[in-house]
């Protein structure tokens, strides 16, 4: 039944998974320290600096560096989070309380099986993309589980027994299914502009998108509606303020998450910024050109190994940068009232949407008509 | 047995077993719960019939939308447990859970090499992107689903286009209406 070859193949996917869910995980934590030194750095106070591992520390120079920018912040919240005791109130519905987590997370983690984070070239030049799986219809992959990740703020509002966490899950349940459809819209006509007849880029897959552009303009630049409509309603299916409406803490206390505490609590929290680096990736690879260096441009380093190190390291720097915008945005801008969310959604980006996939429409029409 | 007839068999007793746990739980959300085990269980069958396309479409119309209105009505209006029990007509439901089954015994014995369609008549399904001349070629591909769409079945889905326009129209001058008489 299984020979050694499919063992080590076996294997070898299953370390590949864990490494991609190490990478986002550590992303996800180190944005939660991003986060605190932006917002501090933005209110001019100081942020995180104390925490420190013993030896690291008393290195000369770097130690006291790393100190002051608080990269040992991350360990300590986890360990944080990990040895809290576990809370349970009395009058919340167990069994759905305790999934609800698990629920918010798992979404957040299997939507990474689709990325392309970059290219590898063999021997012959020719380009593999690096990702998990290289699905025909990558897109719509992502955007049908990570609309599942809604459950888990759905029932841990429900679950939870008290009015607070109630509202949030109903609002949130509401904001999804009304961005949701933003969302499909903006993407569609940047679908249509790639797959051009003649050129091979077919379907709704993630690594024709970034290799279409390779030497030509970044879609967000033939693109700027979609792009913004897209940008808007990723802000709103991850919610990040302004559209935090789940949690908005001034009027719901903590939202859906408020009878959670300890583990459970840090479940929710590093699954809404496992969906931020996500989001951000998903941007940079349909907008920004994944990893190519810069819009008309080729990409400037060999078509060998370091080639594509650095090509994975460009990547990171577009998403990271992304994330730096999510965190900027937030300590911007005001939250939005819960009905001029809902107005936004149906009344303005709905039929913004729509508009710009006609427009669109009938001009890749009008491009891909046969010279008469 | 290799390890897709493993899943098969895991994700089909998941579909069923959450759909016989969806009508027989009394409570709206675990059956709602249950029955979004069995939509998604479902997409896990035809991704094993590398269906991708069908499999994500489930995933994402039933799953992510459908029932999350469900369970966004359940609890809104806070049905509890005994919610669900007013409704019930009894008889009819029966009989209509009488005429499904029996339709599927009947499909099942007819596949199954009971009637004139028997195993050795099955022809393995051609898998290929190229469509020729008018001829569709049954396959999972993407691009097999928008070509059958628009041509073969244009006229059904333009039908059905126009029955969920006519269907959303009717919600708007519903809600409507009652709002003016609560103003009133």
């Amino acid at each position: 039944m299984f020979d050694l070859e499919m063992l080590l193949m076996l294997g070898l996917k299953v370390l590949f998974a864990l490494l991609m869910i190490g990478a986002v995980m550590t992303m996800a934590g180190y944005s939660v320290l991003a986060e605190r030194k932006v917002s501090a750095w933005m209110q001019g106070r100081v942020g995180p600096n104390r925490t420190v591992l013993p030896l690291v520390g008393s290195i000369p120079i770097v130690g006291k560096f790393m100190k002051g920018l608080g990269i040992f912040q991350p360990l300590a919240d986890g360990l944080k989070f990990l040895f809290k005791e576990e809370m349970i109130p009395g009058h919340v519905n167990k069994f759905y309380y305790n999934l609800a987590p698990i629920v918010a997370l798992v979404p957040a983690l299997t939507t990474m099986t689709v990325l392309p984070f970059g290219e590898f070239f063999t021997e012959n030049g020719e380009s593999i993309p690096l990702m998990l799986a290289n699905l025909e219809v990558g897109i719509l992959f992502v955007l049908a589980v990570s609309s599942l990740g809604v459950y888990g703020i759905v029932l841990a509002g429900w679950s939870s027994n008290s009015k607070y966490p109630f509202l949030g899950g109903i609002r949130s349940s509401a904001q999804m299914i009304s961005y949701e459809l933003a969302m499909g819209l903006s993407l569609l006509p940047v679908f249509l502009w790639v797959s051009v007849p003649g050129t091979g880029a077919m379907g709704l897959s993630l690594v024709d998108i970034v290799n279409s552009q390779s030497q030509s303009p970044w879609l967000l630049f033939v693109q700027p509606l979609s792009a913004l409509i897209f940008l808007i309603a990723l802000f709103a299916e991850t919610n990040r303020l302004p559209f935090d409406m789940p949690e908005s803490e001034t009027d719901l206390v903590g939202g859906f998450h408020t009878e959670y505490g300890g583990f459970k609590f840090g479940i929710f929290f590093v699954a809404e910024y496992a969906h931020i680096v996500v989001g951000s990736a998903i941007f940079t690879i349909v907008f920004l050109g994944g990893w190519h260096f810069l819009p008309w441009m080729s990409d400037p380093w060999p078509a060998t190994w370091i080639g594509s190190l650095i090509g994975v390291g460009w990547f990171l720097a577009k998403t990271i940068f992304l994330i730096f915008f999510f965190i900027w945005i937030r300590w911007t801008l005001p939250r939005f009232r819960y009905d001029q969310v809902m107005n936004l959604g149906w009344t303005k980006l709905l039929p913004l949407a729509l508009l710009n996939l006609i427009f669109y429409v009938l001009l890749v029409t009008w491009l891909d008509q046969p010279p008469a | 047995m290799n390890i897709v007839d493993l899943l098969f068999y895991f994700f089909a007793t998941l579909s069923v077993g959450g759909g016989v746990l969806m009508v027989a739980s009394r409570h709206p959300v675990s059956a709602a719960m249950f029955m979004i085990i069995s939509l998604v269980s479902v997409a896990a069958l035809f991704v094993l019939l590398e269906a991708f396309f069908l499999a994500i479409l489930q995933v994402l119309v039933y799953g992510g939308a459908v029932m999350v209105l469900f369970l966004f009505i359940i609890m809104l209006l806070d049905v509890g447990p005994e919610g669900g029990k007013v409704s019930r007509i009894k008889m009819l439901s029966g009989l209509a859970g009488c005429l499904s089954v029996g339709i599927l015994i009947i499909l099942l014995l007819q596949f199954s090499g009971i009637g004139e369609a028997s195993l050795e008549n099955w022809q393995p399904i051609q898998d290929s992107e190229e469509v020729v001349g008018d001829s569709l070629i049954f396959s999972t591909s993407l691009k097999n689903f928008g070509y059958g769409l628009f041509t073969k079945y244009m006229l059904p889905i333009q039908v059905a286009g126009f029955l969920l326009l006519a269907a959303m129209v009717g919600v708007i001058v519903l809600s409507k209406n009652a709002n003016m008489e609560k103003e009133n």
